[in-house]
């Protein structure tokens, strides 16, 4: 919200420094957002008379104008604009004026003509919009030479432009943030006008002029109309105007600008109707029907009642308006308009807010309608306009339905609670002394050591003891809260699997492969692209079609990045990911509430090895090392078809008997795909159950004091028996004196049968309590070969 | 010289051959001299001491010699093959030493020429914040919580307090799911109902924080990035104040910015906490005399804070009369940035390698 000080200054007078007051803003709540200096730019811009004018020889466009700037002889310059008569006063910069954007004032030719200043259009002085000609001062304006300034009575001004919060209705006005700042700084604050009565509580919904009726009370607790009769629609005074412009609003006329003014000064919003144009001379505050359409100002038919929407109508029942929200066309102030009815009403917050929703509509008002606005001030606010408008007159008394008005009630406060929560040591003096300022009227209640206190009708947010609290933290200033530290009765800690997770990381990371962090959600096709198949979760209306499905595998991001670097002439890279999947359970999915199903969500692990450190025995490696450096036990791997990966390429991971995942080589098809040449090492495997996997036994291993023998057996095994097996059977028959196993060398070629490969093992024997003997090492070697050639139909090679 | 073989006289005492004594020896010593490899030095050592050498004749000859002859002999035998055996053993040692030399001098190697090839790789720049932050909160006694990335509107709104249509609830923002009944599932915006579960199943006291994922419909540009990273953290006990959260938020961010920060906090509004607050700290470039990272301000806005709202904590079950606590979150993809230097976040997900080697 922008906010002029000189504006702030007619409620309070505030004399710190610019910055020094922006700090206090701060210190409430009311984020100093920027800080803009308006009305310089003005000096050396005096009130001129145009004395003569005069055709230039050949120039269609320009003219030479003879301006008496109050120096004395007239001054020549050459101006562009024709919406001026000799005579005219006019805002003319002198040579040596910098007009607003840095803009000098020389001495200048123009077809052979000298030009000594510029007459300025308003634009040009910041003062307004309009560029299509110069600005034309009335005739009564001050004599030539006058500062402009002080002819249009501006002030060089600091507009603050204030972040205002979702529980601060009163401060989305500028006496809201005058009444709170005043408060702090402890200087007296007035409201401007006065707050006329209304008289009686009783509703008067008819007084001869127009008619109000409210059937929907709950929606609207208040409403009211005014009726002005015998008014002129023109333009407004033009402080007024500058005040709108410098809030950042645009005059239109002196009734709508009344309005609008009072909206920005005490935060009620209005609505002013040409009465001559209403049927039936009236208003009927309803609920919508299923399927209504209302054309709103901006001349958009918007269907309602889908939901609780309220409505404002003509006494036929016609809406002319969304309440709250946008007026309708219909009735619309025009030049002709004499008669005004101006409503000012209270409507539901969260109605309102839910309709703005609904419709994808907000304005000035709603956004501060669903705030809540002070039903209470509604009075003032129409007093200030009837003053504002400066024309007509009130005709008849105020039509004023408050049926839906509830009393509030004191809200129990109670010191120590204020205390215990904000860590200080407040009295209740103290308490209601922070609170009075800001219209809470506290009262010591029966029970001692606690206040009622009633919240002004301005905070309608302020239901609960806390809220109460939080203003009372906010007037004592955050800042002057003692510090301290809570000491935790526990020793914090990461969990184990936190733990495990770090060791992962920095497992792969000793093993030369860099992390990528890739998005959960990735586009339409990726997942298909990758392979990947699956029932996928998509986003209701994503801002990005890149990310707008949950992932259901990590080969897109992986293989993205793999391309992306790839891109950029490095191909040769490996990175690994830890992060999240999504699938569709089966059963029952998405109700409301606690018992909603999620999706399945699982933590995965994935590595992906490209360029010459790829390859499926290159990821086979990667996942030894994994292995190793968190001690797995009982790890398997058997061949198997995974969507994505290469056929042939590619293992299972079972820990325990329990499968985790993948390790082998990426479908070359699925690179290729993805942009990625080469082939492309994979591990994906579930973090949880690579973590949750049983470890190595922790016990130690006692070492022999015994020299151990070492042979080498080469066997030739069928292609389609895995050297997995033959390893077990090795290991089983080596027995306890098996103590290491190697497998140095696998041959395949014209020396062998096709099918069959040879697999060289070196075979370390060694007992805990003795020198093995030849004949030892022998009887377990020839164990090992029988077993192995029974198993597995192969035969040690010669 | 006065040794016994150079006595001709005794030579000839002790018969023939034993007068050429004299000569094995002074030969063998210029024979030794003039090994000039460790080779040639055991040829040498054979032919003056070995089986068939011209002492091992004159060994064998004693046994011929007359009994005083032959002790004469004998010693003076004994003498010069004692006298070769050490020159030999010198000589060795000085060949070999030479050899070691030659040898060493020869594996001379420019360890510039090997390459700079360090298989070595880099944790995400994410990641190292988040662990750093972890650290400073398990070391003030805080365990660290997890949740679902992908979660119900009641945890995510409802149980803060932020009801259906709650102004409150940036909408635009939220990436609902087309999952279950419509707007009910939602990719988490912020780490908060990791609170909520916390405190659905956790018995106070309760000290936690909540690093995790969270996603923001958003056009990505420099500073925003659609997926990022948030930290809150949680502290329900009996007596917990407003001092107690600024004395956290002070303790933590000079723990991971360094002593010379402050921080201050602001009122603001969020519906789950109140009082709400906002806090900066100084700013880590220019100190807190302004520069551009801080817009001129001299400060740095970091996140939200306050005390739990006692709504939310009833909804969680836990009693706000019995009760209190404060919560504070604040995105650390950010705290990358700014520690780093980052002109542009959208690098942190490109995962391009010559980024992500820097860190």
């Amino acid at each position: 919200m922008r906010v002029p000080l000189s504006w702030l200054r007619d409620y309070a007078p505030f004399d710190l420094e610019p910055t020094e007051l922006g700090r206090v803003f701060d210190d409430l709540g009311m984020v100093v957002e920027g800080v803009e200096h308006v009305g310089g730019g003005l000096d050396h811009v005096v009130v001129g008379r145009v004395v003569e004018i005069e055709l230039i020889p050949k120039a269609a466009k320009i003219r030479k104008v003879l301006v008496d700037d109050g120096t004395g002889d007239p001054v020549q310059v050459v101006c562009g604009a024709w919406n001026f008569e000799e005579g005219a006063k006019v805002a003319f910069a002198q040579v040596g004026a910098v007009l607003p954007g840095d803009f000098r004032i020389g001495v200048r030719k123009a077809m052979g003509v000298e030009s000594r200043g510029m007459i300025c259009s308003a634009k040009e002085l910041d003062l307004g919009e309009d560029a299509s000609g110069i600005m034309v001062l009335s005739a009564d304006a001050p004599s030539p030479g006058t500062p402009l300034r002080e002819a249009l009575g501006i002030e060089s001004d600091v507009v603050y432009d204030l972040a205002i919060e979702g529980n601060r209705p009163d401060a989305n006005c500028i006496t809201g943030v005058a009444r709170d700042a005043a408060a702090r700084l402890g200087l007296p604050f007035a409201l401007p006008g006065a707050a006329v009565a209304t008289g009686a509580a009783d509703s008067v919904s008819e007084n001869g002029l127009a008619s109000i009726r409210v059937d929907a009370p709950r929606l609207c607790p208040r409403f009211t109309a005014t009726v002005l009769t015998g008014v002129t629609v023109g333009e407004s005074p033009a402080w007024l105007q500058h005040r709108l412009r410098l809030a950042g609003m645009r005059p239109i006329n002196n009734v709508v600008d009344a309005s609008n003014y009072v909206m920005l000064e005490l935060g009620q919003p209005t609505h002013p109707y040409d009465l001559a144009k209403l049927a039936g001379r009236g208003l009927v505050v309803r609920g919508a029907e299923v399927g209504e359409v209302v054309r709103t100002l901006d001349g958009v038919d918007r269907r309602v009642g889908d939901g609780e929407d309220c409505l404002i109508c003509d006494a036929t029942g016609e809406p002319v308006g969304v309440a709250g929200i946008m007026g309708g066309a219909s009735s619309e102030i025009d030049s002709d308009t004499t008669e005004v009815l101006l409503e000012a009403a209270a409507f539901d917050p969260m109605a309102i807010a839910r309709t703005s929703k609904r419709l994808g509509l907000r304005s000035e008002a709603s956004a501060r309608f669903e705030k809540g606005t002070d039903p209470s001030g509604i009075d003032r606010s129409v007093a200030r306009f009837c003053e504002l408008v400066g024309t007509g007159q009130i005709s008849g008394p105020m039509l004023d339905d408050r049926s839906g008005l509830q009393p509030r009630q004191p809200i129990t406060v109670r010191v120590a609670r204020v205390n215990s929560l904000l860590g200080t040591g407040l009295d209740g003096a103290t308490i209601a002394g922070y609170l009075e300022p800001i219209g809470f009227v506290s009262h010591q209640a029966d029970t001692a050591g606690v206040l009622d206190v009633l919240p002004p009708s301005f905070r309608p947010d302020v239901e609960l003891e806390i809220n109460v609290i939080e203003e009372v933290a906010r007037h004592h200033g955050y800042a002057k809260i003692v510090r301290r530290v809570p000491r935790s009765p526990e020793a914090g800690r990461l969990t184990t699997f936190q733990r495990e997770r770090r060791l992962v990381r920095q497992i792969l990371v000793g093993a030369g492969v860099d992390e990528a962090l890739t998005p959960s959600l990735v586009g339409p096709g990726d997942l298909e692209r990758a392979g990947q198949h699956d029932s996928v979760i998509r986003a209701e209306s994503p801002m990005i079609q890149e990310e707008s499905i949950l992932r259901t595998s990590m080969l897109p991001g992986l293989l993205r990045t793999l391309a992306f670097n790839a891109a950029r002439r490095t191909a040769d890279v490996a990175f690994f990911e830890i992060g999240k999947v999504f699938h569709v359970p089966s059963g029952d999915v998405g109700r409301q509430g606690l018992d909603a199903t999620l999706p399945d969500e699982h933590e995965r692990l994935a590595a992906a090895l490209g360029g010459s450190r790829g390859g499926a025995p290159a990821a086979k490696r990667l996942w030894d090392t994994l292995v190793e450096g968190l001690r797995l036990a009982n790890v398997t791997l058997e061949a198997t078809e995974s969507p994505g990966l290469h056929p042939g390429r590619t293992a299972r991971i079972h820990l325990s008997g329990v499968p985790v995942g993948q390790v082998g080589e990426v479908d070359p098809s699925v690179s290729e795909a993805w942009g990625v040449e080469g082939r492309v090492g994979w591990i994906e495997v579930d973090l949880l159950g690579l973590v949750a996997a049983p470890r190595r036994s922790m016990e130690e291993q006692p070492l022999s004091r015994f020299p151990s023998s070492d042979i080498d057996l080469a066997f030739l095994v069928p292609d389609a028996v895995p050297a997995a097996e033959v390893e077990a059977s090795v290991r089983k028959a080596g027995g306890d004196l098996l103590v290491d196993l190697r497998l140095f060398d696998v041959y395949r070629g014209e020396r062998l049968q096709p099918g069959v490969r040879s697999l060289a093992y070196r075979l370390r024997f060694c007992a805990l309590d003795r020198t093995l003997t030849d004949a030892d090492v022998a009887a377990a070697r020839s164990s090992v070969i029988s077993s192995v050639e029974q198993a597995h139909g192969a035969a040690l090679r010669g | 010289m006065n040794q016994p073989g150079d006595d001709p006289q005794r030579a000839e005492e002790a018969g023939s051959g034993y007068d050429r004594l004299a000569d094995v020896r002074r030969a063998g010593l210029d024979q030794i001299a003039q090994a000039a490899t460790v080779d040639e030095l055991r040829a040498v050592e054979a032919e003056l001491l070995g089986r068939s050498s011209s002492l091992a004749e004159l060994q064998k000859g004693l046994g011929s010699l007359a009994p005083e002859a032959r002790r004469e002999a004998g010693r003076a035998v004994n003498e010069a093959r004692v006298e070769l055996a050490a020159a030999l053993a010198e000589q060795r040692a000085r060949l070999v030493e030479a050899e070691r030399a030659t040898q060493l001098r020869s594996e001379r190697l420019d360890l510039t020429e090997v390459p700079y090839e360090p298989r070595r790789g880099h944790l995400h720049l994410v990641t190292q914040t988040r662990d750093e932050l972890e650290d400073v909160f398990v070391g003030m006694g805080y365990t660290v919580a997890e949740g679902p990335e992908v979660e119900t509107d009641w945890h995510n709104f409802q149980a803060l307090n932020i009801p259906v249509a709650h102004p409150a609830r940036s909408t635009q923002d939220t990436l609902f799911l087309a999952y279950g009944e419509p707007e009910s599932v939602l990719i988490r915006t912020h780490t908060s109902p990791v609170q909520v579960r916390v405190m659905q199943t956790q018995a106070p006291p309760i000290y936690s924080i909540m690093p995790g994922r969270v996603y923001r419909k958003d056009t990505p540009d420099a500073r925003h990035v659609p997926t990022f990273h948030q930290l809150e953290g949680l502290v329900i006990d009996r007596g917990i104040s407003f001092a107690d959260l600024a004395g956290t938020i002070e303790v933590f961010t000079k723990a991971y910015f360094g002593p010379d920060v402050t921080s201050r906090l602001r009122p603001a509004y969020f519906p789950f906490t109140e009082p709400s607050a906002e806090y900066e700290i100084s700013c880590v470039i220019c100190g807190g005399t302004g520069c551009r990272t801080c817009s001129g301000t001299g400060w740095i806005e970091l996140g939200g804070c306050g005390m739990v709202h006692p709504n939310v904590l009833t909804m969680c079950g836990i009693d706000p009369e019995e009760w209190s606590g404060f919560a504070f979150g604040f995105g650390f993809d950010r705290l990358a940035q700014m520690r780093h230097a980052i002109s542009d976040m959208r690098v942190l997900y490109d995962n391009d390698i010559r980024f992500v080697s820097q860190f």
